[in-house]
């Protein structure tokens, strides 16, 4: 598993001082900023807080080299979801307070499943000590290749996968079809600006030339 | 190597997609007449498609294996999927008309889901399969929602639409613990990889169940089915025809592919859980529509019992078991086109009929339709001269053959149960008093031609039964062989 290509970049030439360093830093940060998003006392905040940990993962993304996956984190989650929930949090007048109510009501709750998890988390970790067995054992190994692996996606991608490529953007048009549809309503008594309108526009027509006596004034 | 354009492969769905394209970009920029010059535009595009399909039978995609397939069976299920789609839009488009639901989106989305459906049933590898279920099914959450202004419309839209995503998310689970334990994405790549086992590992067991789960799901077999009435009724009444028709053939055909394909050798692992999903879906369906007032909710219990019997069919897990399938499947089409071109033509000032007290005393009013309802109801209890009969009695067959007795046994006992509420629509229609004495019928001759011919299949079928039964018996062979 040393194949990607940055990591190669730090590694062999002995700097692993450096790797671990960037490491443990984005990772202490992705924590503790997804720490506060759930603390957070002012939801925008918590939001931004959300933005920061996934910077700070798509940095560590970068550190395995797997490039394309960093790109794809901050373009559709910080770029699209996490701006989508800033613009709801701020938009909606949510009361956070008052979902908080039921904190301590719901704690025991929280905490059996958190036990539960922890329970089965560390069941895996003991078997896997006790019986080796591990998950790939029927699977071809991927195969690292020298590329960067935006690259490598892409040379599949429109070759290998071009049907699936061509299907994936017809659901995305079904979508779009579909939002449409059950959003957009003809509404009567809009003023909407008809260029052809305005433009065809003549003087003959809207402009009325009348003379106007004096003192007496005239109608319009 | 020369290549015939129509060699090609996906060309059938490549027409599909660009004409439904094309239909969409005429439906926007034409002012007049939008709906029905879609509409008619989508059927002669889907007749196209259909005979393209069926030109291209006999091309071998040995090169293109890994995302796609071609055999008699999914043959078969394709043109079937067209079929209906064809019957759904034509009876359908009066009713349109008449609640001023003039939307050309509707038949450009059956068009999509109706192509999503294609990809799905000749799809030889996980990752096609998702993505044909996803387009098959967004179409179809936004067509149970397409009356805005109905809340019962956008209930059952919004109700279908999270369950269907839930049930996706369960289904792509499984297929990342397949890909996971086995290697690969690819059908035969899975089976060859399984075949060396002993046993299937619990990881391969996961995925399968979940897997399972989620076709289960979309064929609405019992324990998930809790979204078909409420989404049958909420949704305008000729997209419920087109949801009864249409999106259970293709998923039948995908549970079968799935099931015996790829884990065609571990029969044993996965023929329990279709057991069961086959008996609970024939118990409800049988019991549970006797209760029903609302013809539309009493059909969708009856589609789950019919995928209960359906599902005896791949249980059994022999060639007479696909001949079985293949015959109730395309008899199951018939009788839903036939009755759901009744539904949607027959009012009651100015209403479409919707209880089934709507229906009391039809016979003194409209003897034909009457007559045509009775013949689809006794054919869908399974009484003797009609279609319906023999569907029934091909996958009680396959179940002896493979001796599943007891499903059978309790097969027969649940059609039993579920001739009641058949037999009581008639009973109302012919023995009790006509209330409203003034039904209308709003029917055009294309629906009426449709209507003649599936009603003069399911009553002639008794005298021509070979043309389906040896249609379907090639396709078994064909299927076992390969």
């Amino acid at each position: 598993m040393k194949s990607p290509r940055i990591y190669n970049r730090i590694h062999p030439t002995g700097n692993m001082f450096l790797y671990s360093f960037s490491f443990y830093l984005f990772s202490t940060i992705a924590v503790l900023s997804a720490l506060m998003v759930i603390s957070a006392k002012n939801s925008v905040h918590s939001v931004l807080f959300l933005i920061l940990s996934f910077v700070n993962s798509s940095a560590l993304f970068v550190l395995l080299g797997a490039e394309f996956l960093a790109m794809i984190l901050v373009v559709v989650y910080v770029g699209a979801v996490a701006v989508l929930f800033l613009f709801v949090v701020m938009m909606l007048d949510i009361n956070f307070i008052k979902l908080r109510e039921g904190f301590l009501q719901y704690l025991p709750f929280g905490v059996l499943l958190g036990a539960v998890l922890l329970l089965e988390l560390s069941m895996i970790f003991f078997s896997n000590r006790l019986s080796k067995v591990t998950l790939v054992e029927f699977s071809t190994k991927p195969i690292f290749s020298d590329f960067e692996n935006t690259k490598d996606l892409g040379n599949v991608l429109y070759t290998e996968y071009f049907y699936l490529f061509q299907l994936s953007g017809l659901i995305l048009l079904v979508a779009m079809i579909g939002s449409i549809v059950l959003t957009l309503r003809d509404r009567s008594g809009v003023k909407k600006q008809i260029i052809y309108d305005q433009v065809n526009v003549d003087t003959v027509n809207y402009i009325e030339k009348k003379k106007v006596k004096l003192r007496e004034g005239t109608n319009v | 190597m020369e290549n015939n354009i129509l060699d090609l492969l996906l060309f059938p769905e490549f027409i599909l997609s660009v004409g439904a394209i094309a239909i969409l970009l005429i439906g926007l920029f034409t002012t007049k007449k939008t709906f029905s010059s879609t509409s008619n535009l989508s059927v002669i595009l889907l007749i196209v498609v259909g005979i393209i399909i069926y030109i291209n039978k006999n091309i071998s995609f040995a090169y293109f294996n890994t995302f796609f397939k071609e055999s008699s069976f999914i043959l078969f299920f394709q043109i079937l999927v067209v079929i209906g789609s064809i019957a759904s839009i034509i009876i359908s488009s009066n009713y349109y008309k008449d609640i001023k639901l003039l939307r050309f989106e509707i038949p450009v989305l059956i068009l999509f889901s109706t192509l999503g459906m294609l990809v799905l049933i000749g799809s030889n590898n996980l990752m096609s399969m998702y993505l044909g279920i996803e387009l098959q099914s967004l179409a179809l959450y936004v067509l149970a929602a397409i009356r805005r202004d109905s809340l019962q419309s956008a209930e059952s839209g919004i109700k279908f639409f999270v369950l269907g995503a839930l049930s996706s998310g369960i289904l792509l689970y499984g297929c990342s613990l397949i890909y996971g334990f086995t290697g690969s994405t690819n059908f035969n790549d899975i089976f060859t990889s399984i075949s060396s086992l002993d046993n299937l590992n619990l990881g391969i067991i996961f995925g399968l169940v979940f897997i399972l789960v989620g076709l289960a799901f979309k064929v609405s077999a019992v324990p998930f089915h809790m979204w078909t009435p409420d989404v049958y009724e909420g949704a305008p009444t000729a997209v419920t025809a087109f949801f009864a028709i249409v999106p259970k053939v293709s998923a039948v055909a995908l549970i079968y592919r799935f099931c015996l394909e790829p884990f065609g050798d571990f029969y044993k692992e996965w023929s329990q859980i279709i057991i069961f999903l086959s008996i609970g879906s024939m118990f409800l369906g049988s019991i549970a529509a006797i209760a029903q007032t609302s013809i539309k909710r009493l059909l969708a219990y009856s589609s789950i019992g019919h995928i209960g019997y359906i599902l005896i069919g791949l249980a059994s897990t022999n060639a007479a078991g696909i001949k079985g399938a293949v015959i109730y499947v395309l008899i199951y089409v018939l009788m839903n086109i036939a009755i759901f071109t009744i539904i949607l033509s027959l009012k009651i000032k100015d209403n479409y009929v919707e209880k089934i007290n709507d229906l009391s005393g039809l016979s003194k009013d409209k003897p034909v339709f009457s007559i045509c309802i009775a013949i689809t109801m006794l054919s869908m209890a399974g009484i003797p001269p009609f279609a319906g009969f023999f569907g029934k009695f091909y996958i009680f067959i396959a179940a002896l053959e493979a001796e599943l007795f007891y499903l059978a046994i309790l097969g027969v006992l649940f059609s039993v149960v579920s001739a009641f509420y058949y037999l009581r629509i008639i009973k109302i229609m012919y023995f009790d008093d006509l209330k409203i004495p003034n039904y209308q019928t709003n029917i055009s001759s294309k629906a009426s031609l449709i209507l003649f011919f599936s009603i003069l299949t399911i009553t002639m079928f008794i005298f021509y039964p070979s043309l389906i039964i040896n249609i379907g018996s090639d396709i078994s062979i064909e299927f076992f062989n390969n």
